[in-house]
């Protein structure tokens, strides 16, 4: 029985809340809905969980080194960080404050994301995203995949800038 | 594989994830071929980001069979160190990837097959299994969308595009049997709770595909012609050993090496 209850569950997500996501660095990974769970058990343990955006996701293992420097930063000992797949990850899980940062770091945030139902119906149809600049509806997509596997290409044509849109899923 | 034997529930399981996760590995790696070869800059990104979602699609499955299996193997094991006629998966994503109107006929072929079969497979009774599916489910809806899209563009496009669109169609069409194939271990999958029912969205899928060729003004090749078979016993076509060969070399040359 070590020191390790010094620590509780409000501290660690305070700890956590200072790692930043390395592709979107204005957001942190509860603001990005990454961070799950915190628990820390009766022997002193941590384990914090956290679940992949995209499954292909360089950043993750970047992430979760982030996340193991950062609790060691703070003297915790007794810790694990487990990847967890048991629910999908959704950009619904982003906080509306994560979403307004977004937009003003030159991302269109994304929207609430789609059932099922519609998708094949919808398949032909692209949706409009407002320019996150100048807030114009006139704008076009360019391509589904952008510099990360998050993010879609679009053009503006009021103030001709292209920009990125985090795609929803 | 011994098809007479009987097999149990694990091992039913662990061929049910590996051949997902074959498929997905072997043509996520022939899509990663584009990278730095796309038509434009735009697909250049398109097709490695698909190739991305693909690679890590098989990642997780083949890292849930090796803990499935319990032997102290990981995902690595299952990707580099295994030969062939160890594969299950289908011929058609072992096919070399061709021009960029083959790659998008088997592109959409593949993700449209997914979309239904995703539909069930995100209903399984284990959590685990289903939670990753569902992820993989919204990843494949933008493949999806990006394959139909340029099948249309290029069906109905130019003289030369419309005539390379038809031909990879074709070329492709005899592959297309496999996606239905069903054995033991898809029957006791599905008896599990944890499997798809292929042919109950075998229309619905057809339909689909036939649907967006004719909107694209390209013929359905004939739906009962000849279609190959045995991917699933782990016969191949001579191109799967020499992806093996390139995408395996270098780790079976240093089979210790570490990235840390």
């Amino acid at each position: 029985m070590s020191t390790q209850t010094l620590h509780t569950e409000e501290q660690i997500w305070d700890y956590i809340r200072e790692v930043t996501d390395p592709e979107i660095p204005v957001l942190n990974i509860i603001e990005m809905g990454i961070a799950r769970s915190v628990d820390i058990d009766r022997s002193g343990k941590v384990t914090v969980k956290i679940t992949p955006t995209y499954s292909g996701c360089p950043a993750m293992n970047a992430i979760e080194k982030m996340v193991k420097e950062k609790l060691e930063e703070k003297d915790i000992e007794d810790f694990e960080v487990k990847l967890d797949f048991s629910e999908a990850w959704t950009t619904d899980w982003m906080t509306d404050e994560a979403k307004v940062k977004l937009k003003d770091y030159g991302i269109a945030p994304p929207e609430k994301s789609v059932t099922d139902d519609d998708f094949l119906k919808s398949l032909s149809g692209t949706k409009i995203v407002p320019c996150p600049f100048c807030d114009s509806f006139e704008t076009e997509l360019q391509s589904q995949f952008g510099s990360t596997a998050c993010k879609s290409q679009y053009f503006c044509n009021s103030c001709h800038q292209p920009f990125e849109h985090f795609k929803c899923i | 594989m011994n098809t007479t034997k009987e097999l149990s529930v694990k091992e039913s399981k662990i061929a049910y994830l590996l051949r997902l996760a074959d498929d997905r590995l072997i043509l996520g790696q022939r899509m990663s071929e584009w990278c730095g070869h796309g038509p434009v800059l735009e697909e250049d990104l398109a097709l490695a980001n698909m190739a991305l979602d693909l690679i890590g699609h098989a990642s997780s499955l083949y890292a849930y069979a090796a803990e499935v299996e319990d032997e102290g193997r990981d995902e690595d094991h299952f990707a580099y160190f295994r030969d062939d006629y160890e594969f299950t998966n289908l011929q058609l994503y072992e096919l070399p990837k061709g021009d960029f109107a083959f790659t998008i006929a088997r592109q959409f072929l593949f993700s449209s097959f997914s979309y239904f079969q995703y539909q069930q497979l995100k209903e399984a009774k284990d959590e685990q299994f289903a939670g990753m599916i569902d992820k993989h489910f919204k990843e494949i809806k933008y493949h999806l969308r990006h394959s139909r899209d340029w099948v249309l563009k290029l069906g109905d496009g130019t003289e030369e595009s419309k005539k390379r669109m038809q031909e990879a169609f074709d070329e492709l069409w005899m592959y297309t049997g496999e996606l239905f194939y069903i054995d033991a271990v898809d029957e006791m999958m599905l008896a599990e709770g944890n499997g798809a029912d292929l042919l109950s969205f075998k229309d619905e899928w057809k339909k689909l595909v036939e649907d967006t060729l004719t909107e694209a003004t390209l013929s359905v090749p004939d739906w009962d012609q000849f279609m190959m078979r045995g991917s699933r016993t782990g016969m191949h076509t001579e191109h799967l050993g020499h992806m093996l060969a390139q995408m395996q070399f270098l780790r079976r040359s240093h089979p210790d090496a570490d990235w840390k």
